[in-house]
């Protein structure tokens, strides 16, 4: 079971945040098909936020076909998002610290290297529609 | 879900003092609404009209489909708990199950004893003892326990500390979620209801300014940043909720009923605080925006 938490500073809508974390814990790993998702009524009791934004959230989520709800029992995850396999993160990962070490050493700051990747992250996405 | 509460034209006059005027509203069943406005700005007027502890001076409202407190049975389906989480100082824990449930025809004798437990609250201890916070936990503990459809609460936090504050709306979001109430709860902090509410009413100097539910409210509004313009001539789609203008820049938060598309103008979203505070300043001082416009001259 995975734990929900909220920034509030970050803008972003609280049923957003919610989603993107689901979305995020089945990148992961965190979350299977046939998992169960937090239980509405815990959710509002962890957070305190309003229980329509937890069903608006997994609402969604069934929409996206990544979760279903049995009604009486909860809400489970029903889909996969490809992150590519598993395996393949741990090498990413290790090439990633690599290179950070390397943005670091070459004196860049933590928004310097923030703003590098989001821009280079674009751009490379820009490409690939063209 | 039909209407929970349904005003038209209400008012309440005290004296020659107008507490709340000219207020129709239509609030939709199964929201968590927030009664947001600054301290004096009728909140509590319009949720005791709400209850009945107050009859109106003008206009008509009706709380779940009748008139409120009409009889016993439209008294058993709204729960109200008024400013500081009244309690029976000289009474236990325990006293005040008792009375709820001799009070209450739908009393939840379960719900109660289990919510008590869960809050670790001792059945025998006066509740005169009890700190701010369970004080208030055993207030919306009989409020919850003798099962309303529409549960009313005034100024719920505003006396308690921030951890008791957060213990106090979990609890509420959890009762609402279990027992899928409708709640209508008052504060003078937006901050305090922005992640339990999804609906809004900002209530100034006696009067509905904006009424709606959150996520529309929040689509519709828009901060307009652009060079120096009179208000005055933007189109109509456009009403002005508060500007501010330097000699060069002109910032406007403004609500829109089409997309913005003038390209002059640099849009960001707006917060639920910035929404509320703009048009509480709207209504503070209605004669600075004549001013800004006069300097433009």
């Amino acid at each position: 079971m995975i734990e929900f938490h909220l920034d509030a500073r970050s803008g972003v809508a609280p049923y957003r945040q919610l989603i993107h974390q689901v979305r995020q814990a089945l990148r992961l790993g965190l979350l299977h098909e046939g998992d169960q998702l937090p239980k509405v009524k815990d959710v509002v009791a962890g957070l305190a936020i309003n229980p329509n934004t937890v069903l608006k959230a997994y609402r969604e989520l069934e929409y996206e076909g990544l979760a279903a709800a049995r009604p009486g029992i909860g809400t489970f995850v029903t889909g996969t998002l490809d992150g590519g396999p598993l395996a393949a993160h741990g090498p990413l990962r290790h090439e990633l610290q690599r290179w950070l070490g390397r943005a670091r050493r070459a004196g860049l700051d933590d928004e310097s290297i923030e703003a590098l990747f989001v821009s280079t992250f674009r751009s490379a996405a820009e490409e690939d529609i063209a | 879900m039909s209407a929970v509460l349904e005003t038209s034209r209400l008012g309440k006059r005290y004296r020659r003092l107008w507490a709340l005027a000219d207020c129709t509203l239509s609030i939709p069943g199964g929201h968590v609404v927030g009664l947001v406005g600054p301290n004096g700005a009728g909140k509590s007027t319009l949720l005791n009209l709400a209850v009945g502890l107050l009859a109106p001076t003008a206009g008509t409202i009706e709380v779940l489909g009748s008139p409120p407190a009409a009889g016993p049975a439209e008294l058993a389906r709204v729960g109200y708990l008024a400013q500081d989480a009244p309690v029976y100082a000289g009474l236990s824990v325990a006293d005040h199950l008792r009375l709820g449930a001799r009070l209450n025809p739908g009393w939840d004798a379960e719900l109660a004893r289990d919510r008590v437990e869960r809050l670790d609250l001792d059945p025998h201890q006066k509740a005169g003892t009890l700190s701010g916070g369970q004080r208030a936990q055993l207030a919306l503990t009989l409020a919850v326990a003798k099962r309303p459809e529409l549960l009313i609460l005034d100024e719920p936090v505003a006396s308690l500390d921030p951890l008791a504050r957060r213990e106090f709306l979990a609890d509420l979001m959890e009762a609402t979620a279990e027992q899928e109430l409708s709640v209508v709860l008052s504060s003078h902090l937006v901050a305090d209801l922005e992640r339990v509410c999804d609906y809004l009413i900002v209530l100034v100097g006696s009067r509905v300014r904006v009424a709606g539910p959150v996520d529309e409210l929040l689509a519709a509004h828009h901060l307009l940043a652009g060079p120096r313009r009179d208000p005055a001539t933007l189109p109509d789609e456009l009403t002005v909720i508060s500007s501010s203008h330097t000699d060069v820049q002109t910032t406007l938060l403004v609500r829109a009923s089409g997309p913005v598309l003038d390209p002059a103008w640099t849009i960001s979203e707006v917060g639920l605080e910035d929404l509320v505070l703009a048009y509480m300043s709207q209504a503070a001082a209605p004669g600075r925006r004549r001013r800004h416009l006069e300097v433009q001259k």
